[in-house]
């Protein structure tokens, strides 16, 4: 734990993540034996709903239910292991070092607070700041979030914004303590296209002219690759494929190419879409 | 079959939609598309019947519409929403679910007619007697589906059916609406903000921005781009950029 980074080593670590939920009809296996790792760089976890993504995600932050049992080889973050972390160490990361933006800011923002408040909460419980430079630095975080009118947004209750601008009062209180790693669950599937477009480019200028990392996990495969570097491929609990960004017209696994192969397209008509065949030998546990 | 005109829907000081005219012909999907809040979803409810203030005409199969909706329009119309688990009874069977509209529109041969509705749709049988948290996503959306056809509707409305699945179950979903569609004779309109899933199902489509109707174009000039109205060249370039073209 006491280890320093070495320069080159990645930011995460992840080798044979296991995440089993015990329940009364057996052990659901949600995370059977991940492994990557991230540097400064984006990385996309593509999967359906119930491959795992979301978990894997979780676990770095060990945000999984007190039910949920997970092992692995390795699951570091800088020099922290994950694993055998305090409650006081985990404090500082989440929030912190590790930022995390979810799916609908109508459920993740608190409805009682306004969203200024709310960012300078974030940044007090991880900066020394006082209440008046943290109101300061809360209008400076709206503003870098392309607010036009961050005066009206700081003192407005979430529920007197839109979807897309809650999400971008959600990104300025993950990036107010200066995060190394954000990772973003799926940050754009309850807004429109033209606003998902918006909050993705973004959280990518964000994370490239901090330089922080990026996991962004999402179902949209198209859409993940044209934001990240990498992309690992989740089925079943199981990293499938993983590949640059760039490659993926280029994927063998049969389960990439499916996901790919049954998106309707506006290029050309089709009569009937290629249905996703799910070959049973993409469940056999993975070396 | 389906013809609007002058189409106005109000809310308190928030003007919706402003005078929305299109004909929909028997047998044809008409799309409808825009981004939230640009009033394409409260067209389809007026229609349905689930928002009263409104003002124009409406007409169905020849018949002008009301602000109150008789039985006999509930059996020629029904619905199917974006959200499956929303949208059934979290305390209801399938077999409950699909039973309802039979009993509502005093439908003989209800047994039967629930076993084909659930063929038809490709769920097991043993689906029957689940709840709805017992299912999947997509099986949900199936038995929204069934629910909506067990009456033996004409016409189909549907919002944004397949933006809460996975991709992979989009598919198994837009191919079973196509098969219905065809089997059936169904008329449709479909509400999505998805331009490739609209150009997929739709011969003709509305382009919807701020309550109005902007642009009106068949899907040949959707696919080649050929549209007039910029905010359709914004919707159409975004996509491609979005499909990664």
């Amino acid at each position: 734990m006491t280890r320093t980074v070495l320069p080159g080593e990645p930011l995460v670590a992840v080798r044979n993540l296991h995440v089993d939920f015990p329940s009364a009809t057996g052990v659901t296996q949600a995370v059977r034996g991940v492994s990557f790792a991230i540097g400064r760089e984006k990385l996309g976890i593509v999967g359906e709903s119930g491959s795992g993504k979301s978990v894997t995600g979780r676990a770095l932050m060990r945000l999984l239910p007190g039910s949920a049992r997970v092992r692995a080889d390795a699951l570091r973050f800088g020099t922290t292991d994950i694993l055998h972390a305090s409650e006081a160490e985990m404090r500082a990361l989440r929030g912190g070092r590790i930022g995390l933006i979810l799916q609908d800011p109508k459920y993740s923002l608190n409805p009682v607070m306004t969203a200024g408040a709310q960012i300078a909460e974030a940044l007090r419980a991880h900066t020394k700041l006082g209440r008046r430079e943290a109101r300061e630095a809360a209008l400076n975080l709206l503003e870098s979030v392309k607010i036009r009118d961050p005066r009206r947004v700081h003192d407005a209750y979430p529920h007197e914004l839109s979807g897309g601008m809650g999400q971008r009062v959600m990104i300025a209180m993950m990036l107010a303590p200066n995060p190394e790693l954000l990772i973003a669950d799926e940050p754009t599937s309850a807004l429109d296209a033209s606003v998902q477009a918006e909050i993705l480019s973004l959280i990518e200028e964000q994370v490239d002219s901090r330089g922080m990392a990026l996991m962004l996990i999402s179902h949209d495969l198209p859409l993940v690759s044209r934001f990240c570097d990498r992309v690992a491929v989740m089925y079943a609990g199981q990293v499938m494929e993983e590949l640059p960004a760039a490659d993926l017209h280029r994927a063998t696994h049969g389960y990439t190419r499916g996901l790919l192969e049954c998106l309707p397209s506006l290029e050309e008509r089709r009569e009937r879409l290629p249905t996703l065949r799910r070959d049973p030998s993409w469940l056999a546990p993975r070396a | 079959m389906i013809s609007a005109s002058d189409l106005d829907v109000r809310f308190g000081s928030n003007h919706a939609v402003r005078g929305v005219s299109f004909d929909v012909a028997e047998g044809e999907t008409f799309g409808l598309v825009g981004e939230s809040g640009s009033g394409k979803s409260t067209v389809l409810r007026a229609i349905a019947g689930l928002i009263t203030e409104w003002t124009g005409r409406i007409s169905v199969d020849g018949r002008a519409l009301g602000r109150k909706r008789d039985r006999a329009f509930f059996r020629t119309v029904q619905m199917v929403f974006q959200d499956p688990y929303g949208s059934l009874h979290p305390r209801q069977t399938v077999d409950r679910i699909l039973s309802e509209p039979l009993v509502v529109h005093g439908v003989p041969d209800a047994e039967a007619r629930i076993a084909r509705a659930l063929e038809e749709v490709a769920l097991p049988r043993t689906a029957r007697f689940r709840y709805p948290h017992q299912l999947s996503g997509g099986q949900r959306q199936r038995v929204a589906i069934a629910r909506a056809l067990v009456a033996d509707p004409r016409v189909l409305l549907l919002d944004e059916p397949t933006s809460a699945l996975d991709v992979s179950v989009q598919a198994e979903v837009l191919n079973l609406l196509a098969d219905l569609r065809a089997a059936r004779g169904l008329t449709c309109i479909l509400v999505s903000h998805n331009l490739a899933v609209v150009a997929h199902l739709c011969g003709r489509l509305a382009v919807m921005q701020g309550g109005r109707i902007v642009e009106v174009m068949d899907e040949a000039a959707l696919r080649a781009g050929r549209a007039v109205h910029p905010h359709t060249q914004d919707l159409i370039r975004l996509s491609h950029e979005l499909e990664g073209t």
